[in-house]
């Protein structure tokens, strides 16, 4: 009892203390600003480098006559955008995992999510070859919902509960079964080639249509993301606070991981295995703007874009001509990362 | 009841492990493109069975099962040791990042030499598991450092192995995707695990490892025992905790690195192998260790048996065959276990 209250009262000292608002607005827009800027340079560097001044044209002013217009309208501008919203997407995802898990762990990348959608898939480039992008895209999009709701059901299924290595192991046995599967149906229908190049991650296939996909999607994701984001914030101080307070955390929850299948599945279906930009980006956020949801996840959701665009500008940098997967690179980021959360705060018994 | 039986006469257990060996050794001599009968197997070891035969036997089968004994008992052994002296029942090579290591550093090994080691000939091969091991052993060191904090806290062992298992993955992708297309589709079907096209080289490259380290493994069986106690009685009991303990970890980063050098990276078989033998005859190193040894290589045999034939003619990687099967035993696990 005496333990209740002191983390009731903890929790409120820490909500009091650990909201930046002010931050988070001027965060929301110099990063909104600087996203523009970045997004204009990912146009403008590439394999050949446009003027600055023809990329203005070319959205602005377009003349379907020249070939450089042609290549900003049809590849470099969706790419760009397309970095965005999935970045933007799987910081968000991660935000939610970890807020309402309350383990600073758990992203999509170590759950099994991106596992799922390759196991759609490596089913769908076997049995259904030819089929359009849009129905690809669907496919994996389920596929990842099925890695979530694997991952998610083990994890709470157990003994103790979600505890963050629970949560690790299960991402890694249910992820560790799928690819199994997936490789035994890609190698036996000599699909294995198509199959490894989408586990890399990568933008350089980002169409319109993927934009297409992404936006009604995503836009229901954040609805509900941000609409729950002050549940978050409460459920994030406990689970008994949450429930002393009235909230019905189970709903919460449901809605919390509806909001990560429809984000994440349709960031996977598009950009591949990007990992470890859902783990870091909500750290960077939370250290920033404090634990207030409503102000964590728009801000994540910013920093989240302007990160992925930016490592996808340095995956076309690194080696050119050629691209270095930009799940690589977020990889570099994230590993070290990862490796010093699960010092820092893994090994305690939660 | 059984258990209990089991428990009292563990040789009976291992005998009985033995003869399935023996009986899966069989089948597998039978099985395959080709359908061997047991006849023409017998004849063929006499020397009357027909020059087809033979070289179907002798050159591609045998090897081949050999090679699987020897991966398989391997890791098993290299699991029950990191299970036991990390004090955590999911500890296992695959999972830390153990196998990760040496795979990176064998196809590093592959994308730096490949062309010189062509002209070297054959040598290369035993080059492969030193390089493993060398793969291995950095892993073993970044995961020891960075899960070092007043002592090693299984949870954070395990969590830290993540992380760098995901690390050398993603090094690995990068590498992979710099290949041509005919070496990258070797890399990633030798990474997925798998022990076909093995030829005798490979089975004298990795035989002086097996045989010095397991022997080794099962000599230090009683200071295993001590170690699982706890650190404490350990020390009480006059062993050296920490050095015991590092002597055992390079004993099983040592196994695991040969294994991974000539059968690429077969997660979860380190899990399950002794997991099922300690569930049967009790955590006693003595008895656990060879009967984990035989329950591995017996494992391997049919899961690689099972990848050869059921979607003949296509092979599958018997690491896929292997994490199939193991995955959902380690998913179970996780529901029972805190």
């Amino acid at each position: 009892m005496a333990d209740r209250k002191e983390r009731i009262r903890a929790a409120e000292t820490t909500s009091r203390r650990g909201s930046r608002p002010i931050l988070a607005a001027i965060i929301m827009f110099a990063g909104a600003f600087m996203l523009i800027l970045v997004m204009i340079a990912s146009i403008a560097l590439g394999a050949s480098d446009i003027e600055w001044k023809t990329v203005w044209a070319a959205i602005f002013d377009f003349n379907p006559e020249l070939t450089s217009h042609q290549i900003i309208r049809e590849v470099r501008l969706p790419r760009a955008v397309t970095g965005a919203l999935v970045g933007a997407f799987l910081a968000v995802s991660g935000a939610i995992l970890q807020g309402i898990t309350r383990n600073p762990l758990a992203a999509p990348s170590i759950m099994g999510i991106t596992d799922g959608a390759a196991f759609a898939l490596a089913i769908i480039f076997s049995f259904f070859p030819g089929m359009a992008y849009s129905g690809l895209m669907f496919w994996s999009f389920m596929g990842a919902g099925l890695g979530t709701v694997l991952v998610f059901g083990i994890g709470s299924l157990s003994k103790s509960g979600l505890t963050p290595v629970k949560l690790a192991l299960a991402g890694i046995a249910v992820g560790a079964l799928l690819r199994s599967l997936s490789s035994g149906i890609s190698i036996y229908n000599d699909v294995a080639q198509n199959m490894s190049f989408w586990y890399a991650g990568g933008l350089a296939g980002a169409k319109w249509i993927s934009v297409q996909l992404l936006v009604p999607i995503g836009a229901v994701g954040m609805a509900i993301a941000l609409l729950i984001a002050g549940s978050i914030t409460v459920l994030n101080l406990g689970e008994e606070v949450a429930r002393g307070l009235g909230q019905r955390t189970f709903w919460t929850k449901c809605a919390g991981v509806l909001a990560v299948m429809m984000l994440t599945g349709a960031a996977v279906s598009v950009a591949g295995a990007v990992g470890f930009l859902g783990l870091v980006v909500p750290h960077i956020t939370r250290f920033l703007v404090g634990v207030n949801y409503r102000w964590i996840i728009p801000c994540a959701a910013i920093i989240g874009a302007l990160l992925l665009v930016l490592a996808d500008i340095g995956a076309r940098m690194v080696n050119p001509p050629f691209e270095t997967p930009v799940g690589a690179l977020t990889a570099a980021i994230g590993v070290p990362f990862f490796l010093y959360l699960a010092r820092s705060k893994g090994g305690e018994s939660k | 009841m059984t258990n209990n039986f089991m428990k009292n006469h563990p040789f009976l257990f291992m005998g009985t492990l033995f003869l399935f060996l023996v009986l899966a050794i069989l089948v597998c001599l039978n099985t395959g493109a080709a359908t061997i009968t047991p006849g023409q197997v017998f004849q063929t070891f006499i020397g009357n069975g027909g020059e087809k035969n033979a070289l179907i036997l002798f050159e591609f089968r045998l090897p081949r099962i050999v090679i699987a004994i020897l991966v398989g008992a391997g890791l098993a052994v290299s699991g029950a040791i990191l299970q036991s002296i990390t004090k955590n029942d999911i500890a296992e090579p695959g999972i830390v990042g153990i196998n990760a290591g040496a795979g990176l550093a064998v196809v590093l090994f592959i994308f730096f030499f490949q062309g010189s080691i062509a002209e070297l000939g054959g040598i290369s091969t035993y080059f492969l598991p030193a390089a493993a091991l060398a793969g291995a052993l950095s892993a073993a060191i970044l995961i020891y450092i960075f899960a070092w904090k007043q002592g090693i806290a299984p949870v954070r062992l395990i969590l830290v192995g993540i992380g760098v298992n995901s690390g050398f993955n993603a090094i690995l992708i990068i590498i992979q995707l710099k290949m041509d297309p005919q070496d990258f589709s070797q890399a990633i079907t030798w990474l997925s695990g798998s022990i076909w096209g093995s030829d005798w080289s490979y089975v004298l490259a990795i035989l002086p490892w097996i045989f010095v380290l397991i022997p080794l493994a099962f000599l230090k069986a009683s200071s295993l025992d001590i170690i699982h106690m706890g650190d404490e009685v350990a020390a009480g009991l006059g062993i050296h905790v920490e050095k015991e303990r590092a002597i055992m970890l390079l004993v099983a980063v040592a196994l695991a690195g040969a294994c991974v050098s000539v059968a690429g990276n077969i997660a979860f078989l380190g899990l399950v192998a002794p997991h099922l033998v300690r569930r049967i005859i009790g955590p006693k190193h003595q008895y656990l260790l060879p009967a984990s040894a035989l329950m591995g290589a017996l494992l391997l045999l049919i899961a690689d048996t099972v990848g050869k034939n059921l979607l003949a003619p296509s092979e599958i990687p018997v690491g896929i065959v292997v994490s199939a099967l193991g995955a959902p035993y380690f998913i179970y696990l996780l529901l029972k276990t805190n």
